[in-house]
C-alpha cells in the first residue's frame, strides 16, 4: 500500500495528513474537493459517498491512510456523468446537500447495471438519506439516466 | 409614489401590526394558467452548481487562518455548575482562545436541558477543539428535571400565558349535539435534521463582522447580531448563497454564531462553529411533542354544534407555545369552539419552529376527531367535511381573500372513489383502507421586500435581492418571474442572492412566504425595467411607447414590427437599466390562507402491526403556481417528511434523568428512499385575485399539515383501530387494535344483553 500518495479522480496527490484523518477530512480541507460532503459524520447518512475503484465508501468514518493505492473518485470526478444531468432535469435535488453522494451512489449502481429497475434503485440508494425528500424524483432520475 | 399604511404582518401564525412604506402595486395579475415561463415546469436553475459539488454552502467556506469551536454541552436535563476549570483545554494542542459562562449570553452556569451550551474552544483544528474540551474540569451539581407536561401546567410552568379563544357557547353546543365524540390525542418530539448542521463562520475587519451562516433568513440574523453586539446593522454582513436544509429551525443566528463572533473576536481569525450531528438532535430545537384533548359535536346530520380542544404544547426550557389550536378555529363553519393552549416549561431542549409548527400536530388531532365522528354518525368523511365547509374566517369574521378548498373535495371524489377497490385488497392478515384529511395555513406573505433588476447591454438580466434559497427552489420561481415580466427566456436570467450587503432586504424564508413575498417584489422590479426598456424604445423608432411590448427576447410594436432587444440595449455600451420593485400590501379586511385535502392508502398487517403507505394524493389550493415541477417537489418532500413524523420519527428521552436518548441518525429515524409511496401531486392553480400583482401564495408548509391525520385515517378505514398517538409504532398499532377489538366485544355483549332484554 502506498501510504505517501493519494489517487483521486485520476490525478495523485502527496499525502501529508496525521494519522486518524478521515478521507473526507482529506478531501475537503487538504484538498479543496469540497463536492463530498459530510452531514452526520459517522456513517449514517451517505451524504459523504465516495468511490474507491468503483465501490461506494462512505468517505467520513474511513481513514485516508487505508485507502492505499486504490483509485478514489469524488463528485469532482463524476461532473459530466449523464447522472448529473438527469438529476437535474428530474428535479431530484432540492438543498442539494446529499445530492453529490446520491449521484456517487447511483453512478456506482449504473455502472454495475446500466438499466435498474426501480426497486432496484430503492435498494441501492436506501443508504442516502434525503431530509428534504427528492426522493421519488432521485428515483426518477436514475432510472431514466440514459435518456 | 411611496406610501405609508399599517398593516398586519403574518409569520408562521404570528400576527403583528407595524407600519410599512411600500411602493404602489400598479401591475395587474397576468392571465391565470400557464404563461411563456411562469406556469410551466422549470429544472432548477442552479440545480447543475448544487448537483456537480460547485455550489458553495456555509460548510464548505474555508478562510486562511480560519479556526474551529467546539462547544462544551451539559450532558445533564437540569444542572448547576459548582466550578470549571478551563486551565487544561488552554494548554492542549492547537488551543487559540476559551470561552466560559460569563463571556458570551449563550453560555450557561445553570443549564436546563441537555445540550445547553456550557463553554466553548477554538482550535487550529476541529479535532483539535473536541479533544481539549475533553480536558475541562467541571462539576455539576446534578438538580431533579421537571418532564412532566402536565405536572408542568399544574404547577404553572408555562412559557407564556395560556392562550384561550372561545366563540358562541360550547356548553350549549354540547347539549344542543346528537352525537359526541372525544378522545385524546398525542404527538411525540420531531427533530428537523437537516442536512447541513447549523453553524456559522464570523470573521473580524476593521471593526465590520462578516457571518456565514446556513439560514432562513438574512436580514433577521444581522438584525439580531447587531443588537446583542451593539453594532449599527450595517457593520454586520450575513452570508448564504446556498443552504443544505432548515425546515424551521435556522430563522435566528443561533448559539453557535455568537460563539464564533466572540472567539474571533478574541484571536483575531476567522472562526467557524459548526454543530455536530449529536449537538445538532440536542439543541437546535425540534417540533414539541403534545397532548390535546378533544371533542367534536354535531347533529346527526353532521352539522358540527362544537369543537373544544384543551392542548399541551411541551415547549422545553425556551421558546413559544404554538397555535396547535389553529387548525379548529379556521377548518370548518361551527359556531360554538374553544380552544385553550398551554405551553409547557419544561427541563428539555427548546422547541423551534418546525414546518407547520402547531398546524401539523394540530391537524392529526382534529382531523382524526372528524373521522372518529363520521364513523359515530356513520357519515362519509369528505361528506361531513363538506357539510360543515366554511365560507369566511369565523374567528373574525373577515373574507377569504381567495378559498378553493372546495374545488379541491371535487377533485379528490375520483380518488376517494377508489375507496371500496382499496379495501377489496385486503388479504390474509394484511388490511387496506383509505383516509383523507384536509388542512388550513397561512403562507401569504408580506411587505417588505424589495429587489433589483438590472439590464446589461448583452440583453441579459441580473435579478438582485438579499433573500435566500434554502432549497425550496426560490431561485428559480424568481427567474421565472422575471423572464415573463421581461419577455425573456430563462436562460438569460440570473439570481444573485444571499448576501446582505449586495441587496436590498428580503423576507424570512418561512412560513411558506418567499414566494409570496418576494416574488411580487422581483415581478415589480421587472416591470421597471420593462418600462424603461420601452422608454428607450419607443425614442430609438419614433414610435409611442403604449404600442410596444417585450415578447420573445424581442420588442414588438402593434403594428407587426419585431426587434431584438439587443438592439436597444447595445446602444448603452457599459451603461445599464436598473429597475427596482417592493412588495405591495396585503388586500385590507382579509383573510388569506391556504388550504388542501390529502387521502392516503395504506395497509396494516394486522398480526405484526406493521403499516405500509401504498399512496398519496395531494389537491392543494395556493394561488397561482410559479413552478410545477418545483411545486410537485415541495409537495412529495412534505408528504415524505409527514411520513417520518407519522410512522417512525420519535425524539426520545430518558425518562429518569431528561436526557436525548436519540442523537443519531440509525437511532432516530428518517425515512428513506424505499419508505416512499406513490405521491400524486394536484393544484387548483387560480391566481388569488385580491392578493399582490403575482396571486400566488406559498407551499413549503402544506403538504406536511394533513398527512399524518390521513394516514391515520386510512388506518382506521382499514382495521377499525383508532391510532390516537404519533408515531403509529408496530406497538402502537397492536395497542390500538387490542383496544378497538376491546371495544367490539363490548359493544357485541351489549347487543346480545339487549337483545336478551327486548327478548
Amino acid at each position: 500500500m502506498a501510504f505517501d500518495e493519494l489517487r483521486v479522480n485520476g490525478g495523485s496527490y502527496p499525502l501529508a495528513a496525521a494519522v486518524g484523518r478521515t478521507l473526507a477530512e482529506t478531501l475537503r480541507e487538504d484538498l479543496g474537493l469540497t463536492g463530498t460532503k459530510v452531514a452526520c459524520g459517522e456513517g449514517h447518512c451517505g451524504a459523504c459517498t465516495v468511490l474507491l475503484d468503483g465501490v461506494p465508501t462512505l468517505s467520513c468514518i474511513t481513514l485516508v491512510h487505508t485507502v492505499g493505492n486504490r483509485d478514489v473518485t469524488t463528485i469532482e470526478g463524476l461532473r459530466e456523468h449523464p447522472l448529473v444531468a438527469s438529476f437535474v432535469r428530474a428535479d431530484a435535488l432540492q438543498c442539494g446537500f446529499c445530492t453529490p453522494g446520491q449521484i456517487v451512489s447511483a453512478a456506482a449502481l449504473v455502472a454495475a447495471i446500466p438499466s435498474p429497475t426501480r426497486e432496484e434503485v430503492r435498494h441501492a440508494m436506501s443508504g442516502n438519506l434525503c431530509r428534504c425528500g427528492a426522493y421519488p424524483k432521485i428515483e426518477e432520475a436514475v432510472v431514466t439516466w440514459q435518456d | 409614489m411611496a406610501r405609508l399604511i399599517r398593516t398586519e404582518k403574518e409569520v408562521e401564525g404570528h400576527y403583528t401590526e407595524q407600519w410599512i412604506v411600500v411602493d404602489e402595486d400598479a401591475l395587474d395579475q397576468w392571465p391565470a394558467g400557464p404563461l411563456q415561463t411562469v406556469g410551466k415546469p422549470a429544472p432548477r436553475v442552479d440545480g447543475r452548481e448544487r448537483a456537480r459539488g460547485e455550489a458553495t454552502y456555509t460548510a464548505d467556506i474555508q478562510l486562511p487562518g480560519m479556526l474551529h469551536a467546539a462547544v462544551l454541552r451539559s450532558p445533564h436535563a437540569r444542572a448547576r455548575v459548582r466550578s470549571l476549570s478551563l486551565s487544561s483545554v488552554l494548554a492542549a494542542p492547537g488551543v487559540r482562545a476559551v470561552l466560559e459562562p460569563g463571556d458570551s449570553h449563550v453560555l450557561t452556569d445553570e443549564p436546563g436541558y441537555h445540550g445547553a451550551a456550557v463553554a466553548a474552544v477554538a482550535a487550529d483544528t476541529f479535532a483539535q477543539a473536541r479533544a481539549a474540551l475533553a480536558q475541562a474540569a467541571v462539576e455539576w451539581e446534578v438538580l431533579e428535571p421537571l418532564l412532566d407536561p402536565d405536572q408542568a401546567v399544574e404547577k404553572g410552568s408555562l412559557v407564556s400565558e395560556p392562550n384561550v379563544s372561545e366563540r358562541g357557547a360550547t356548553e350549549r353546543g354540547v347539549s344542543e349535539a346528537e352525537a359526541v365524540v372525544e378522545a385524546e390525542y398525542r404527538t411525540q418530539t420531531v427533530l428537523h435534521n437537516s442536512l447541513e448542521t447549523h453553524q456559522a463562520v464570523c470573521v473580524w475587519e476593521s471593526g465590520r463582522l462578516d457571518v456565514y451562516i446556513s439560514t432562513q433568513f438574512l436580514w433577521g440574523v444581522r438584525a439580531t447580531v447587531a443588537e446583542q453586539l451593539e453594532l449599527p446593522p450595517d457593520k454586520v454582513r450575513v452570508v448564504c448563497n446556498f443552504m443544505g436544509g432548515g425546515f424551521g429551525s435556522k430563522n435566528g443566528p443561533g448559539e453557535y454564531t455568537f460563539i464564533a463572533a466572540e472567539l474571533a473576536r478574541r484571536t483575531g481569525r476567522p472562526v467557524r462553529c459548526a454543530l455536530t450531528r449529536r449537538e445538532e438532535n440536542l439543541a437546535t430545537g425540534n417540533r414539541n411533542s403534545t397532548i390535546q384533548r378533544l371533542t367534536a359535536g354535531a347533529r346527526s346530520d353532521g352539522t358540527l354544534t362544537v369543537l373544544k380542544g384543551d392542548y399541551v404544547n411541551s415547549v422545553g426550557f425556551e421558546g413559544w407555545s404554538p397555535s396547535t389550536g389553529g387548525p379548529m378555529e379556521l377548518l370548518y363553519a361551527c359556531e360554538n369552539v374553544r380552544v385553550a393552549e398551554h405551553g409547557a416549561k419544561l427541563n428539555t431542549p427548546p422547541n423551534a419552529a418546525f414546518r407547520a409548527p402547531g398546524f401539523v400536530e394540530g391537524t392529526f388531532g382534529l382531523e382524526c376527531l372528524m373521522d372518529e365522528l363520521a364513523a359515530r354518525l356513520d357519515l362519509d368523511p369528505l361528506e361531513l367535511r363538506m357539510r360543515n365547509y366554511a365560507d369566511s374566517d369565523l374567528v373574525d369574521g373577515r373574507p377569504f381573500s381567495s378559498k378553493n378548498l372546495l374545488e379541491c373535495y371535487r377533485r379528490a371524489q375520483p380518488h376517494w372513489a377508489r375507496r371500496e377497490e382499496v379495501r377489496a385488497r385486503s388479504q390474509g392478515p394484511w388490511k387496506h383502507g383509505m383516509g383523507l384529511a384536509s388542512q388550513v395555513w397561512y403562507g401569504g406573505g408580506g411587505p417588505p421586500s424589495y429587489a433589483w433588476v438590472r439590464v446589461g447591454s448583452d440583453g441579459r438580466v441580473q435579478v438582485v435581492t438579499a433573500m435566500q434559497d434554502i432549497g425550496t427552489g426560490s431561485r428559480t420561481a424568481m427567474a421565472q418571474i422575471a423572464a415573463e415580466e421581461l419577455g425573456l427566456s430563462l436562460d438569460r436570467i440570473e439570481v444573485s442572492l444571499g448576501d446582505t450587503s449586495r441587496g436590498p432586504f428580503a423576507s424570512i424564508s418561512a412560513g411558506s412566504s418567499t414566494i409570496p413575498s418576494m416574488g411580487p417584489a422581483v415581478r415589480s422590479a421587472a416591470a421597471d425595467a420593462a418600462r424603461q426598456i420601452v422608454e428607450i424604445a419607443a425614442q430609438r423608432y419614433h414610435l409611442e411607447e403604449r404600442v410596444l411590448s417585450l415578447r420573445n427576447g424581442h420588442i414588438v410594436s402593434a403594428d407587426g414590427g419585431s426587434w431584438p432587444i439587443e438592439e436597444i440595449t447595445e446602444l448603452l455600451g457599459e451603461g445599464q437599466i436598473l429597475g427596482k420593485g417592493a412588495r405591495g400590501p396585503n388586500p385590507t379586511g382579509m383573510r388569506t390562507l391556504t388550504f388542501g385535502v390529502q387521502l392516503a392508502e395504506v395497509a396494516v398487517d394486522i398480526e405484526t402491526g406493521e403499516v405500509l403507505v401504498d399512496r398519496i394524493v395531494a389537491i392543494h389550493d395556493v394561488g397561482r403556481v410559479i413552478n410545477p415541477l418545483g411545486a410537485s417537489s415541495q409537495v412529495e418532500g412534505g408528504i415524505i417528511q409527514g411520513i417520518g413524523h407519522t410512522l417512525s420519527e420519535d425524539r426520545l428521552l430518558d425518562p429518569g434523568t431528561g436526557t436525548v436518548l436519540t442523537q443519531t441518525l440509525d437511532a432516530y429515524k428518517l425515512p428513506t428512499i424505499a419508505d416512499v409511496p406513490e405521491i400524486v401531486a394536484e393544484f387548483v392553480d387560480r391566481p388569488d385575485e385580491h392578493l399582490t400583482n403575482l396571486g400566488s401564495k406559498g407551499l413549503g408548509e402544506p403538504p406536511i399539515i394533513p398527512t399524518s391525520a390521513a394516514i391515520a385515517n386510512a388506518i382506521r378505514d382499514a382495521t377499525g383501530a383508532n391510532v390516537r398517538s404519533l408515531p403509529i409504532t408496530r406497538e402502537e398499532m397492536l395497542r390500538a387494535l387490542r383496544a378497538a377489538r376491546e371495544r367490539e366485544g363490548l359493544e357485541r355483549t351489549a347487543e346480545t344483553v339487549g337483545e336478551v332484554r327486548s327478548a
